[in-house]
């Protein structure tokens, strides 16, 4: 077999549509093509039983006990806006206080900012190095006023996996409401709302080989039943909580990619996890100065995000370019700040600019693996030659003594 | 983003990559930026009497148009004379290489590492002459380490 570049390596950023997924959703533009609140023709009803079946596959991926319990939105960032101004506006009474962590994706931390403008407070709690965050912490964080506990699943950036049970036990022990931002994490790591103690989840389909705009929020029925304010006023879809025609064939797309993930997710993630450490052995065995960033063992199997030192991390992606992986340095982004999470971290800044994030997935194979490691142990070489900060530490300076000129 | 095909070039086939020592009296060395910045550039030029640049050599920590923007930049300091060498601009640079505007500090940088070279080698020259001078007695770790 002949390799085809350029080879996708970031599957935290997308996936590719799993073409099982595209057969199911096919009939569903043209053929079965009614609005699932058509209650009086057949065109209607197929459409909504197509929905209400999707809905059976999604809760099960996540143990929920009914599919009652899914509401579907256009995506992740529209699940955890619903899912945390939602329980603000109904709870708010209760207490204006929510909890969550430093390295929660912009959905959920903007979401969390635009309360604090409502009048609430927010406490963001810190990480360790391994980029996990304590139990302990979150349960300190906790006030009498507090209402919801948002925290992810696992990190997007660099793939840990946060204790969830644990802080699900601490926060049904206090009645405060726990949502779980699960859109890296699902079907890859364990998650079951049921013995984790989640009330809220957000889950998106094309993070798990289904199509892009459509996402859904699991929302606890029973002990405690959770309620929220909608965000999207009109035709009172989804029991209220969220209006608008509902995406028919995303979502039998959608629940196609959970049914594949339920019956093969366990055999993948082993598979993927074995492409990961292939990955990271060759590489390291090879260049001297290689940093894993987030817990190596506590982390998604598909998750190596590395910082290769003394190399700017778009550079290396540019000498790279038949890869797509993507960096934590500031050269990415407009904004010229490196990652926010690797810097809660502790990561020296320069570290951070010096971050690739590998993101490995259903459709890689061990003759890419290779390929990239190769790629990237000569490229990173080629970088380190013209690297005066690489001469420098071999050299033996300290490169925190340089009174460097900041710009 | 996209890159222009002249970064792509120099950044694929980089110019005078490597390094002067930094101690001999006809080089002069800038280093600018900062690792926490994500870029840090060491450009240096080897001057003779007539205090012509004739050979210049980098080493870049960046992104590609900080590789580029250094490489560029040894090409044109070759030949010229200090005053001349002053002059470049960083926009002249930016326009070469068809930079974006969030790519524009790396050209900065360039214009920056330039002037530190040029002046870094002018104050060795100075600290020369005044060494061959007579009445002054400077001892020897006294001088300047480069």
């Amino acid at each position: 077999m002949t390799l085809k570049l350029p080879i996708y390596l970031d599957n935290h950023a997308t996936t590719p549509l799993d073409p099982r997924v595209l057969d199911a959703m096919l009939p569903y533009f043209t053929q079965d093509f009614g609005n699932a609140a058509s209650r009086t023709h057949a065109f209607g009803w197929r459409a909504e039983a197509a929905v209400e079946d999707a809905r059976e596959s999604i809760a099960r991926l996540m143990n929920a006990e009914s599919g009652k319990e899914i509401v579907f939105t256009s995506g992740a960032t529209e699940s955890d806006n619903l899912a945390i101004k939602g329980v603000a506006e109904y709870y708010g009474d209760k207490g204006k206080h929510v909890v969550t962590t430093v390295i929660e994706h912009k959905a959920v931390l903007d979401s969390c900012k635009r309360l604090e403008k409502e009048g609430f407070e927010v406490t963001y709690v810190g990480v360790g190095k391994n980029g996990v965050v304590d139990p302990n912490d979150i349960e300190k964080a906790l006030t009498d006023k507090t209402i919801l506990v948002s925290v992810m699943l696992a990190n997007n950036e660099v793939g840990t996996v946060q204790p969830i049970a644990e802080i699900g036990k601490r926060t049904r022990a206090r009645g405060v409401l726990f949502h779980v931002d699960a859109v890296q994490g699902i079907g890859k790591t364990p998650f079951d709302v049921r013995a984790m103690n989640v009330d809220l989840a957000s889950i998106s389909a094309h993070k798990i080989y289904g199509p892009k705009g459509v996402g859904a929020l699991y929302v606890r029925r029973g002990k405690p039943r959770v309620r929220l304010g909608a965000q999207m006023d009109g035709g009172g879809h989804e029991r209220g909580n969220r209006s608008g025609t509902l995406n028919v064939p995303g979502i039998v797309g959608f629940a196609k990619a959970c049914e594949i993930l339920e019956r093969e997710g366990a055999e993948e993630s082993k598979r993927i996890r074995a492409l990961r450490d292939r990955l990271y052995t060759r590489i390291t065995k090879a260049l001297p100065d290689v940093i894993v960033n987030g817990d190596l063992e506590q982390r998604l199997p598909g998750n190596l995000n590395i910082s290769f030192a003394c190399v700017e991390g778009e550079g290396l992606m540019m000498a790279i370019k038949d890869v797509a992986v993507s960096s934590g340095s500031a050269c990415t982004s407009a904004s010229l700040e490196p990652s926010y999470v690797l810097r809660a971290m502790g990561l020296e800044e320069a570290d951070a600019h010096s971050s690739i994030r590998f993101g490995i997935g259903r459709f890689n194979t061990e003759e890419e693996i290779d390929y990239v490691a190769d790629l990237v142990i000569a490229k990173v070489r080629k970088l380190r030659e013209m690297s005066p900060l690489w001469e420098m530490q071999q050299q033996g300076i300290d490169l925190k003594s340089i009174q460097w000129a900041a710009h | 983003m996209a890159y222009s095909d002249k970064v792509v070039e120099h950044y694929e086939n980089p110019r005078n990559v490597g390094a002067f020592d930094a101690s001999d009296p006809e080089i002069g060395t800038g280093l600018v930026g900062a690792p926490a910045c994500g870029d840090v550039m060491r450009l240096q030029i080897r001057v003779d009497d007539e205090g012509v640049i004739q050979d210049a050599r980098f080493k870049t920590f960046g992104c590609g148009s900080a590789i580029a923007s250094s490489s560029l930049a040894t090409e044109w300091l070759k030949g010229k004379s200090l005053d001349e060498a002053a002059t470049i601009h960083n926009s002249m640079i930016a326009e070469e290489l068809s930079l974006p505007p969030v790519k524009i500090h790396c050209s900065v940088l360039a214009e920056d590492a330039i002037k530190s070279a040029i002046e870094d080698y002018k104050q060795k020259r100075a600290a020369r002459q005044a060494l061959s001078e007579p009445p002054v007695e400077v001892r020897a770790e006294e001088r300047p380490a480069g």
